[in-house]
């Protein structure tokens, strides 16, 4: 732990101390921020790793519910939500531009593919990590900075066995379960705009949607949820777990930037993400 | 002397470029209460948790019961900091935790007792931190002592051999940080672990601490007991030490033992061969008894409210006090002989009656809640020459003790 916790302080200190000449200082900053960021990733994964290799045991097996319920059941409100309109407006959109070309019969599909695939992971992620992800940072960051995890250490609690696993096994839970939420009422959210509001027959609708939409595009969606579970959760608790290392701030600050760090961090990672799995699964 | 329990050899530690700790030596032995003071920001939490693990030397070597943690293999360390519970200046209860929970916290994620054992435990932690009333409340619905004891109650349940208590009483008033310190002391004897303090509290952290580590500009200027802290000749006394007594004077009404052994000094200085002076010995007994009765902030407030009132009394006739003992205040009248002090002192007994007991009567009685209590407050007066021992008269007075005052809560009343 020390190790990946030293890595930490020292990213982005690679010329220890000693001056730079100023033709020189661009390419310096770039190799520092370059460094910085590996070694971020590589402190993450190491985080992320710990985090997995606790996930096994009674007592873990609680928590995990415990935290489905906070980052899972409670977040189903706002996905239904989000997913009812998206549908909508796909619907809606979608069966105009189909119009025109007379293909109006393949809204279904279009909406559904357009939300199993893509949509649904993306904006599922997204969704959760402004909600749930953004609170893990925060209550982990207090955590911190109130001491109260190293009262764990000194209690002999591994605090990623304890704050840490519960919560990135949840999101891997979650994560497809919500995503199938969104795109089952997306698809409905596209029924409603695109039959029941514009007309297009009901029965058009679902069959489309069971002509084209294949059993892989359901698990690729479901394989990039998992991806995007797995960064948002190792994004949102690392941050909170290392607010307290944060150079450009402290104490509450650090919470708060550390937060606003998570939720942007996740968001950019998930589109990045997003491109590599599909080409990766295409 | 034994073999250290934990021994520091040239430890130093910095933050960036700034050192915190240089070639600090130091050891701490078992079964005592050991207490480390020194101003604010000088380093002494990072020394306590050096101690725990949290923080690894960047030179020197730590040693726990003589071996070199840093030979240590990772059993071995674990084994050695099982045995070390660690209480935090800010408590660090979990905040989404209740009191129960964060007590049982230890004992729930370390070992594999069931549920009625675990139960068992906490619950007798409860009692005797006497937060039985505050079981199902959560950190922040606490008050600040409230916080302070659930803390305790977690660092102890582990039955740890060695508690380190990272300042205790800081931002508690006077009377509450007594009431804390003789909390500890009395822990410690009742359940013998070694404690470890940090605190600028100087002179409280006097009665209940067998020895003192002094750290000033980051290095360990003094070990040795209280008694051979009030000799100590080193800036450190001016800068820490005096600053911080003049403070508790004004809170308190009472000079700590080194001030009153300057004052009494400085006094008899003055006082020709054949003048004498008079020393009178006030003690609560029975002291005890209210910590477990009534709870350690009514025998401090009791304290407090005697203290502030013979510093009243006597000092408008050029006496002085101090506290002497956890349970004893002595006065010191450098101009009176027996027959004037004796005179005095029948109208401090007469005023007490009036004053001083029914306003005991109601901080203390009132905190009793029901409970049966029964207060006695002696004086013994002895006289004394600029050749007689300071400690034999204070000794003659102690002897000659005989009943001033009596405070008796009734049960129900």
């Amino acid at each position: 732990m020390a190790v990946f916790e030293n890595n930490i302080s020292e990213s982005g200190n690679i010329t220890n101390g000693e001056p730079v000449s100023p033709i020189l200082r661009p390419f310096s900053f770039v190799g520092r921020t370059v460094m910085g960021w590996f070694n971020s990733m590589g402190a993450a994964t190491i985080f992320l790793c710990l985090a997995i290799l606790s996930t096994l045991g009674r007592k873990q097996l609680f928590k995990t519910i415990q935290q489905i319920y906070y980052i899972g059941a409670r977040s189903i409100t706002i996905i239904m939500l989000v997913s009812l309109f998206t549908g909508m407006v796909l619907g809606l959109q979608s069966y105009h531009s189909l119009l025109k070309f007379g293909a109006a019969g393949a809204v279904g599909s279009l909406v559904s593919l357009s939300l199993i695939m893509e949509l649904g992971p993306v904006l599922t992620a997204i969704m959760i990590t402004a909600r749930a992800g953004s609170a893990i940072t925060a209550e982990i960051g207090i955590q911190r900075i109130s001491e109260q995890i190293d009262a764990l250490s000194t209690m002999r609690i591994n605090p990623i066995r304890y704050l840490i696993s519960p919560k990135i096994s949840a999101a891997i839970i979650s994560f497809p379960l919500l995503t199938a939420v969104f795109d089952l009422v997306g698809i409905l959210g596209g029924y409603i705009s695109a039959v029941v509001l514009l007309g297009l027959n009901g029965g058009v609708y679902l069959h489309s949607i069971k002509t084209y939409v294949e059993m892989s595009d359901i698990t690729n969606g479901f394989t990039k949820s998992i991806v995007f579970a797995v960064i948002v959760a190792t994004v949102c608790c690392y941050q909170g777990y290392f607010a307290h290392m944060r150079k450009d701030s402290h104490g509450a600050q650090a919470v708060g930037l550390a937060t606003t760090s998570a939720v942007v961090t996740s968001c950019v990672l998930i589109l990045v993400s997003d491109y590599v799995v599909t080409s990766l699964l295409a | 002397m034994d073999t250290p329990l934990i021994e520091f050899r040239n430890v130093t530690k910095r933050f960036g470029t700034k050192n915190v700790l240089e070639r600090v030596n130091l050891q701490i032995y078992e079964g005592q209460i050991t207490t480390i003071i020194g101003l604010s920001g000088s380093g002494k939490s990072v020394m306590l948790k050096h101690i725990i693990g949290l923080i690894q030397p960047d030179e020197g070597t730590i040693f726990f019961r003589g071996k070199p943690l840093a030979e240590m293999n990772k059993a071995e360390i674990a084994a050695s900091f099982a045995q070390i519970s660690y209480m935090f200046q800010g408590n660090a209860l979990l905040d989404s935790l209740t009191v129960y929970d964060n007590i049982a916290l230890p004992l729930r994620e370390t070992t594999n007792l069931k549920k009625e054992e675990i139960d068992r435990r906490v619950m007798a932690r409860i009692e005797q931190t006497e937060l039985t009333e505050a079981i199902h409340k959560y950190p922040s619905e606490l008050s600040g002592g409230m916080q302070k004891r659930a803390a305790l109650a977690r660092a102890l349940i582990t039955d740890p051999q060695i508690v380190l208590f990272d300042e205790p009483t800081t931002g508690q008033d006077p009377v509450r940080k007594n009431a804390i310190l003789s909390m500890i002391a009395q822990y410690q004897r009742k359940f013998n672990f070694t404690a470890i303090l940090v605190s600028h509290e100087i002179p409280d952290v006097y009665f209940i601490s067998n020895r003192i580590l002094a750290l000033y500009d980051r290095q360990i200027v003094f070990q040795g007991t209280p008694e051979e802290l009030e000799n100590f000749d080193h800036p450190f006394m001016d800068e820490v030490i005096s600053s911080l007594e003049a403070l508790q004077k004004e809170l308190t009404g009472l000079f700590s033992k080194r001030q009153f052994g300057m004052l009494n000094h400085l006094q008899l200085k003055r006082r020709k061969v054949g003048e004498s002076y008079c020393v009178v010995v006030f003690s609560l007994n029975e002291l005890t008894a209210i910590y477990t009765k009534v709870g350690h902030d009514a025998a401090q407030e009791a304290l407090r409210n005697m203290g502030l009132y013979i510093d009243k009394h006597f000092g408008n006739i050029g006496g002085f006090s101090s506290r002497h003992t956890a349970n004893e205040i002595i006065t010191m009248l450098p101009y009176s002989n027996i027959a004037e002090t004796e005179s005095i002192m029948d109208d401090f007994v007469s005023n007490f009656h009036k004053q001083v007991i029914p306003a005991l009567g109601m901080g203390v009685c009132k905190l009793a809640e029901g409970e049966s209590i029964d207060l006695n407050i002696v004086a013994g007066i002895a006289e004394g020459e600029l050749t007689t021992d300071i400690d034999s008269v204070i000794a003659m007075a102690k002897s000659k003790q005989k009943e001033i005052g009596r405070l008796n809560c009734a049960t129900g009343e």
